[in-house]
């Protein structure tokens, strides 16, 4: 009933108020809105690299690695395993026999077009079966490699992110070197940070003999990993960890989980910055209206309304710097391209992704701003005595 | 004067705390203000005059006695019922007008109408008619920035009786103002006590703004010192 119309005569009238304190109010806006890009920032960072990472990983993709290696990189293994894994039972196979890639992981060096400074990036030798198990290869220019040899194909995030990746162009690491004749996407996620080969001819040319560093298999059901797990219990010549190639990428991807906690912690750190300015924005408000609360007060306006229009200010200041905050985060992060570490000390092109849910995370963030510096200040024009009204002077 | 007493003033006591200090304002006040009275208060400067009315309009309570409004106590109603008390039967006229600088005047006077259960359409005959009664009709769309004193003046008096309280609560109304528009805004609040019957409680320095009320009470050292020139009907 009334106390509607009380509050909104009373809201009405202190945001028309706020050209009154327009720098005092312009610096709450301002920091809530720093707060919130600095937040947004950091979450799409975090949420860009997830994604590149998780969205590589199947779940009915077996991914052996040997045991406790951890990454690629690191691991091992033989000819003769390679073999025993791919009559591994639960395995899919094709009029090819088993659905399975051996694959290994060099490094080669590349320059980042940005910073002109050297980065590793990863080439991958992979086996016959290795394009079937990417359901999202597809290539964009060129042509596949040829087996046996030195050429490779390019993922797109390499190409647009280093030095002379061009269809066409000649690359050299050491004494090799390799000519790229076609250029690939997977859809954006970490495979496009990588170069395809042959496996044979990584071997050859980088003296591994007939051994592998992992192996992929497609599962005829998701569920088969533990049967497989079993197999290599049983079979002592076996030393392999066997888990989805989903579950590997996410572990990967909980390097840049970190961000996402460190953009929270930074972000809430700034957070209590802000607020300080904002309480202090809206005990000037409050000062400054209390002759005006008090002859309303007088009038036989409630408390409530005192409170509710001081509450009302706050939060239209935070809530419209959250706006600015997600606006320049959109305009400044979403989309942007980033490389950084990834698992094997070898380059991930991400990019910053902004999703709803990161919005509302940097909208809560901004009513939670404009709550806390309101209410007090809020509870205090509540309390502002009606005798206030009668004090001469304003 | 027991007649129909609109307030009853009962051994009335008011003290302040200021530090280790104690302020006594008020020992043992006791006065009667009839229905449809005009009463000037007038005496020095930290005499009590603004502590007397903040009394009356229940914006300050007593430190002992009693303050009772038709009969009814209102020295023990809770801020939330005084508040409400207010908004039925009170229009208080301040001596710095108290607009709200960033409403208009037509918004300004709508405000008390704003706590009541009133229609749109009922709100907007009030409003104009409580601006046509103070003369300035043709003024509702200014904000308060763009009147002069007197002009603020007479939208605060528009916004005090808007409501159509019993009870006016003057302080100081012309403290701000020139003679001539002092003059007038003193004509309106009487024209306010003869026509339409309020009862006006004012606080005045100036003997000539006195002369406008029925009767004037002189306080001094907290208390009501009898003026040979009082009780000019
Ligand atoms: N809230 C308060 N706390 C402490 N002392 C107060 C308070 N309000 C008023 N006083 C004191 O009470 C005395 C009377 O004040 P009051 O405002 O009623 O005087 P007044 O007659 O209206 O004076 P003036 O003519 O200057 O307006 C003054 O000495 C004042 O300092
Ligand atoms: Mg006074």
């Amino acid at each position: 009933m009334s106390l509607i119309s009380q509050s909104t005569a009373v809201i009405v009238m202190n945001v028309r108020s706020l050209p009154r304190r327009f720098w005092m109010s312009a610096a709450m806006v301002f920091a809530s809105a720093v707060v919130v890009a600095i937040l947004l920032a950091f979450l799409a960072m975090a949420k860009g690299f997830e994604t590149t990472l998780q969205s590589a990983g199947s779940p009915d993709v077996a991914f052996f690695l040997r045991v406790s290696s951890g990454a690629e990189l690191n691991s091992s293994m033989s000819n003769d395993q390679v073999n025993l894994l791919r009559n591994a039972p639960g395995i899919a196979s094709d009029e090819n026999g088993p659905l399975v890639s051996p694959e290994l992981y060099v490094i080669v060096d590349g320059i980042k077009k940005s910073s002109q400074t050297k980065a590793n990036i990863p080439l991958r030798g992979l086996g016959q079966q290795g394009i079937a198990l990417r359901e999202s290869f597809q290539l964009t220019q060129g042509r596949m490699f040829a087996s046996g040899t030195n050429e490779l194909i390019v993922g797109q995030s390499i190409l647009n992110e280093f030095e002379g990746f061009e269809l066409g162009s000649e690359i050299r690491s050491g004494k090799n070197s390799f000519t790229v004749v076609g250029i690939f996407t997977t859809g954006g996620n970490v495979f496009e940070s990588e170069l395809w080969a042959d496996s044979r001819v990584i071997q050859n040319l980088y003296n591994r003999g007939s051994s592998y560093q992992s192996l992929r298999a497609k599962l005829t059901s998701p569920d088969n990993l533990e049967q497989i797990k079993a197999y290599i219990e049983n079979d002592p010549r076996l030393n392999q960890d066997v888990q989805s190639e989903q579950s590997y990428f996410a572990e990967q991807g909980q390097g840049l989980s970190y961000m996402a906690l460190f953009g929270r912690v930074i972000s809430t750190i700034m957070a209590l910055g802000a607020l300080a300015g904002a309480l202090n924005t809206m005990y000037t408000s409050v000062s400054d209206r209390s002759g005006e609360i008090a002859t309303l007060r007088a009038i036989g306006f409630s408390h409530f309304s005192a409170f509710v229009g001081t509450m009302a200010e706050a939060l239209v200041l935070a809530v419209i710097g959250g706006l600015v905050g997600s606006v320049a985060a959109f305009i400044f992060f979403d989309g942007l391209s980033a490389a950084t570490l990834g698992g094997s000390f070898t380059q991930v092109v991400f990019q910053f992704e902004l999703t709803t849910d990161l919005f509302i995370q940097g909208a809560t963030l901004a009513l939670i701003i404009g709550f806390l510096s309101g209410f007090f200040p809020a509870w205090r024009a509540a309390r502002v005595p009606v005798i206030v009204a009668f004090q001469n002077g304003r | 004067m027991s007649e129909e007493a609109l307030f009853d003033l009962q051994g009335v006591a008011k003290k302040f705390v200021k530090g280790k200090e104690q302020i006594t304002i008020f020992e043992d006040l006791n006065m009667q203000i009839a229905q449809g009275d005009f009463l000037a208060i007038m005496g020095p400067s930290g005499s009590g005059k603004t502590t007397l009315l903040n009394l009356l309009g229940g914006v300050d309570q007593p430190t002992s006695g009693e303050v009772s409004f038709e009969q009814k106590r209102i020295d023990k109603l809770s801020e939330g019922k005084l508040a409400e008390w207010r908004a039925n039967n009170i229009g208080f006229i301040f001596q710095f007008y108290n607009l709200m600088p960033m409403l208009n005047a037509y918004r300004n006077v709508e405000l008390p109408l704003l706590l009541t259960k009133l229609s749109g359409s009922e709100r907007k005959k009030r409003v104009e008619n409580a601006l046509k009664l103070v003369g300035l009709a043709d003024r509702a769309k200014h904000m308060p920035n763009e009147m002069s004193g007197g002009q603020q003046q007479r939208v605060a008096i528009a916004r005090a009786v808007v409501s159509d309280p019993k009870l006016l609560l003057c302080d100081e109304p012309t403290g701000d103002l020139d003679r001539k528009t002092a003059d007038e805004i003193l004509e309106t609040l009487q024209l306010l006590n003869t026509e339409f019957g309020k009862t006006i409680v004012m606080v005045t320095h100036d003997p000539s703004a006195a002369k406008y009320a029925k009767r004037t009470l002189h306080l001094d050292k907290g208390e009501f010192v009898t003026d040979p020139s009082a009780n000019v009907a």
